[in-house]
Formats: C-alpha cells, structure tokens, sequence
C-alpha cells in the first residue's frame, strides 16, 4: 500500500476514537441534564471544555498525519 | 409575528450570503480559468486555504479567452538577502506557479503556491525537481500586506469603530442604543460568562480585556470567513498560533508561585514521580495548551472551508451524472445548511478559544485552599503576639 | 506535519503579532476600560437603587410601627387621664359629702350646745324670777297676813312646796 493510505486509515482510526469519545461526552452529559435538569448550564459547559479538548488532541493527530 | 419576521429576515441574508459566497468561492485569485474537473476543484479549495497576496474578488474569461481579474494589488514587503524589497503585488500578474519572475534591486523574485521565492544569483527561471519543489530557489521572509493582514486590519479598524462607539455612548447615557445593544450582551456574555467563572471574582478584571479583544476577534473574522469576501485568517496557522502564544505567555507571566509549585515540585505525591510529574506537566503546560488551542482553532476553520467549498464543487463535479439543475440544487440545499451549521461553528471556536484561554489563565491565577489555612495561621499567630504585648 | 510546517508563514505570523499586539493595547485603552467601567458603574448605581430602595421600606415599616405604637401610647394616655379624671371626680364628690356632713355635724352639734345652753340661762333666768315673784308674793302674803303667824308659815310652806314641783 502506499504511504498516503496508512495516512488515511490512521485518519479513519482517529475519527472512530473522535467519534467515540465525543458519543460518550454528549451521551453522559445528556444523561446528566435528564438527571438534573436545573444544572443543564454549568453540564453543557463542562461538556464543551471536555469536547474541546478533545476536539484538539483528534485535530492534532489527524495533523500530525497529513 | 416579529420573531418570524425577523428569523426571515436573517434566512433571507444567509441566503444571500451563501449565494453570493458560492460564486465568488471559485473565483478568488484564480489562475487557471473555468474550474471544472475533481483535480482542478482540489487544487482550487487548497489554494483558497492559503493567504494570497492580493485581493481578488473575482475573475472572468471573457469571449476573447482572455483572463480577467477584478480585484486590489496589495503591497509585497519581503526581507530578502540584500534587506528590504517592496513591490506591488500586480507585479505578479496573478501567477501562482513561478512562471513570471519580477526583478527588483538586482534580485529575482517569484511566487510559488502563494509562497514567494527568491531565485539564485543567475537563475533566469525557476527549475522543479520530480515533487515540483523549487531547487534553485529559497523562501524569504514575506512581511506582505496579505488578504489576512487585510482582513485583521479591516476587522480589527471594525472592532474599534464599534466598541469605541459603545464606550462613548456609555458617557452620555446609561443604556446604549441601535447597535450598542447588540454589542452590550455579548460584551457582558464573554465577562460574566467566560471570565469571571474561569478565572474568579479576585483576578479576572485584569484579563477581561484580552479575552474580549480575542474573542470578538476570532468570531468576526469566522464569520468575514463565510462571506463571498473569502477571508481565511482563522484558518491561517501564524495567526492562530500567534494568538495561542499570547495566551501562553499571559499565564505564563501572570502564574502564581503556587501554580509553579505544582507544575514543578507537584506536593502530595511520592518524591520520586514528582520529576515525571514536572516533566508531563511542563510539557502540557508549554507544548500541549497552545498547540491544542492553536491546531483546534485552525483545523475547525479550514475543514470548514474544505467541506463547505467541496459541497459548492457539487455544482461542477456531478454536472454530469445529476445534470445541470440536478447538481446546482443538490450542492445548494447541501451548501446552505452547512453554512447555517458553520455560523454556529465561528461562534463556538471563539467561545471556546476564549474559555479555554479563561481556564488556562485560571489555573495559572487560583488560589488553594491550604494556602488560605497558611494565611489564617499567620494571621492567628499575629493577633497571639498582639495580644500579649497589650 | 510537513504540510503544516510548510503552510506556516513567519511573515505573517510576525504581522499578525504586532497587530494583535496594537488591537488589544487600543481597545483595552478606548473600548474595554471605558465600556467594563461604564458598566460596573452602572451595575452598582442598580444595586445601590435597589439598596436604597430596600432600605427605605425598612425605614417605612419603621415608621408605621412608630406611628402605630405612637398611637397605641396616645390612646393609653388618653385612657389613663379619663381615669385619673374619673377618679379625681368621685374623689371631690366624696370630698365634699364627707365635709359636708362633718361641718353639718358641727353645725348641728353647736346648734344643740346654743340650745342647752339657753336653755339653761333661761331656766336660771326663770329660776331667778320666780324667786323674785315668789319673794313679792310673800311680801304682799306678809303684808296682810302678818298678824296670823300661823297662816303666815302654812303659806310659806304651801308655795315653796309648789315651787320646788315646778
């Protein structure tokens, strides 16, 4: 195979970690708001620094690879 | 009724905008006439995502098969091996491929992929080796008024312009009026929402003012991005990077000797991690935090664009197998809803460049607990001493 | 990497710095000190609106319950005086019954020592003259009867017996 597909398939590997990770954050944080409805605003925003960081560390695999 | 009207209102401008956008996306600086092929759109969209050095709006052939180019020349200011040159960007007549060489104070220049280049001494053209890099050629430092530099300038004269008008109103009433009050939530959105929860009630005064700069920044210039003006500053790693590295440096400067502490001599853990502690923590603290903030605000901006632009190239790549109404439809109805989701995307990136700058900044500000009961002891033992001697 | 390490410009990433740098100095100076200020400012006049306004229906609830207790006293006092006038009314009544009876007492007692004593003055008085009387009448029994002795006494002796009746 040549070095441009491994890049792809390391890509489409860190999608799928993305994808999980990020389910799992907005799942629990879903779950959370049902819990406690009134605490929706401080769950969302931890949700999205969680996210973020996440978001950051897909990104900068994903650069590292192109 | 009024909501509707005014959610109309904005449906009416979004449409506008991204139709507008479609157009002009294909045309900006380009040099190679009609886009039509998958090779040409990839090549296009890369070439979009770099910084150009003029601004162009849009380009034609017309019936003659000439190229024609509508747009402004900006200055070319580049500090090359014999010191400064500057030139207009006109020089350059559109060619991105190093074919038009300009000669200026006895030296060759020429622009390669967006990047200009300076030739050997008694090089005439640029040669390409097999993976069309220039060998006889080497990268100057390029100090040009670019279409972002342009674009950090005309948004940042906005911003003035705005905020400086809302200060003023504040002199003269308690409650400012028109497009203050658009502005007013947002200022106190970003100070009641960002900084003070990340930061604390003691400190965040001082940062409130380089969290608002950089969050208005960073949100303007996304949306100038999803205008036809085909801004791409956001997306530009020296300007991402270079407000990364002023978020490091502020809570780098603004740390607390306890924040120090626990970034190189973590307490509460056996002696011997401690070291690997410094080590991760350090790390994290001087590599990881700006390039996650950096990269993430970057790589948000540009796949944007990517996906945005590619969604427009709808229209050209599946001319053939939709038809012509077909493909313009489909890339339409597709295109306008990312844009819609893209809207969201310029507000949130700057919300959380700007909060996780608060968090880091935080961090870097907090006070713990055990330094409280430090100060409570001494003070106890001072009031002890007071009252022997009275 | 590669990529990205080409894409980056140290042109621009210098521009962009000096900038940014020049657009968070002015609008920290003309826009963020004056609008944070204004702002605060403004916060705190609402707080101290609201403060005051709080304050002021403190002080208000104050005054009603002085007002109320104001009143509550006034209408005490009024009670009090009523009484006390009341009071000092049946006082002066039974006052002036008790020194009335005492000075009719006198008067009555005074009015019966007058009587027993001219009482007494006119019993001296009518004693004397009786015995006046009683001393003519002799005389004019001794008069004519002197030369009957013994008719003489029995008289004497007849009338003093009367008179000591009397």
């Amino acid at each position: 195979m040549e070095p441009v597909t491994y890049n792809l398939i390391g890509a489409g590997l860190i999608v799928i970690g993305a994808g999980i990770g990020l389910g799992q954050i907005g799942g629990k944080a879903m779950e959370g708001i049902a819990r406690q409805p009134e605490a929706a605003g401080k769950i969302q925003t931890a949700m999205i620094i969680v996210a973020a960081l996440l978001e950051g560390l897909a990104f900068g695999a994903l650069f590292l690879g192109k | 009724m009024k909501i509707v009207q005014q959610s109309f209102k904005f449906l009416a401008l979004a449409v506008l905008m991204f139709f507008s956008s479609s157009i002009s996306a294909f045309n900006v600086g380009g040099d190679g006439g009609q886009v039509s092929g998958k090779q040409e759109v990839e090549e296009y969209i890369v070439h979009h995502l770099k910084d150009s050095h003029d601004f162009n709006l849009f380009s034609y052939t017309d019936d003659s098969g000439e190229r024609k180019h509508f747009g402004v020349a900006l200055p070319v200011i580049l500090w090359s091996s014999e010191g400064l040159v500057t030139f207009m960007s006109s020089e350059f007549h559109h060619d991105d491929n190093g074919q038009v060489v300009v000669e200026k104070d006895g030296l060759k220049f020429t622009k390669i992929h967006s990047k200009i280049y300076e030739l050997e001494k008694g090089a005439a053209a640029v040669s390409f080796d097999a993976d069309h890099h220039a060998t006889n050629a080497s990268k100057v430092l390029d100090f040009s008024i670019t279409k972002s530099v342009v674009g950090i300038l005309l948004i940042g004269l906005l911003m003035l312009f705005w905020f400086s008008r809302l200060a003023k109103q504040y002199k003269k009433k308690q409650i400012p009026t028109g497009f203050g009050r658009i502005l007013e939530p947002l200022v106190l959105y970003v100070r009641d929402e960002i900084a003070r929860p990340n930061i604390g009630e003691k400190h965040y005064r001082k940062f409130t003012g380089y969290l608002l700069t950089v969050f208005f920044f960073i949100w303007i210039l996304n949306l100038a991005g999803l205008t036809p003006l085909g801004f791409n500053v956001t997306g530009q790693l020296a300007v991402t990077a270079c407000l990364a590295i002023f978020t490091l440096i502020i809570y780098t400067v603004s740390g607390n000797k306890d924040y120090w502490m626990h970034i190189l001599w973590m307490p509460g853990v056996p002696i011997f991690v401690k070291p690997i502690l410094a080590l991760i923590e350090l790390v994290g603290a001087f590599i990881i935090k700006p390039f996650s903030l950096l990269v993430r605000l970057f790589a948000n901006i540009s796949a944007g664009h990517i996906v945005l632009m590619s969604l427009i190239a709808i229209m050209f790549t599946l001319k053939e197998s939709l038809g012509v109404v077909g493909a313009t439809s489909l890339s339409f109805v597709l295109s306008f809803f990312l844009l819609l989701i893209e809207l969201l995307v310029a507000f949130l990136q700057a919300y959380i460049f700007t909060m996780l700058s608060a968090l880091f900044i935080g961090m870097a500000v907090a006070e713990h607990d055990h330094e409280h009961d430090h100060d409570n002891e001494i003070t106890s033992d001072v009031e002890d001493v007071r009252g022997d001697f009275i | 990497m590669e990529t990205l390490l080409n894409d980056f410009s140290p042109g621009l990433f210098v521009v962009s710095t000096i900038l940014m740098l020049a657009l968070i100095a002015l609008m920290v100076k003309f826009a963020w000190k004056p609008i944070l200020a204004s702002l605060s400012e403004r916060e705190e006049g609402i707080q101290g609106a609201l403060d005051a306004a709080e304050k002021a229906k403190r002080e208000m609830a104050n005054l009603q319950a002085d007002n109320q207790r104001l009143l509550q006293e006034a209408r005490l006092e009024r009670e009090t005086m009523l009484k006390e006038a009341r009071e000092l009314k049946s006082k002066m009544i039974a006052d002036a019954e008790a020194e009335a009876k005492t000075q009719a007492n006198k008067m009555i007692a005074q009015a019966q020592e007058a009587i027993t004593s001219e009482k007494k003055a006119a019993m001296a008085e009518l004693k004397s003259h009786v015995a006046g009387l009683s001393i003519e009448i002799a005389e004019k029994v001794v008069r004519n009867e002197l030369s009957n002795k013994d008719k003489q006494l029995e008289l004497v002796e007849s009338m003093l017996g009367e008179a000591t009746l009397n």
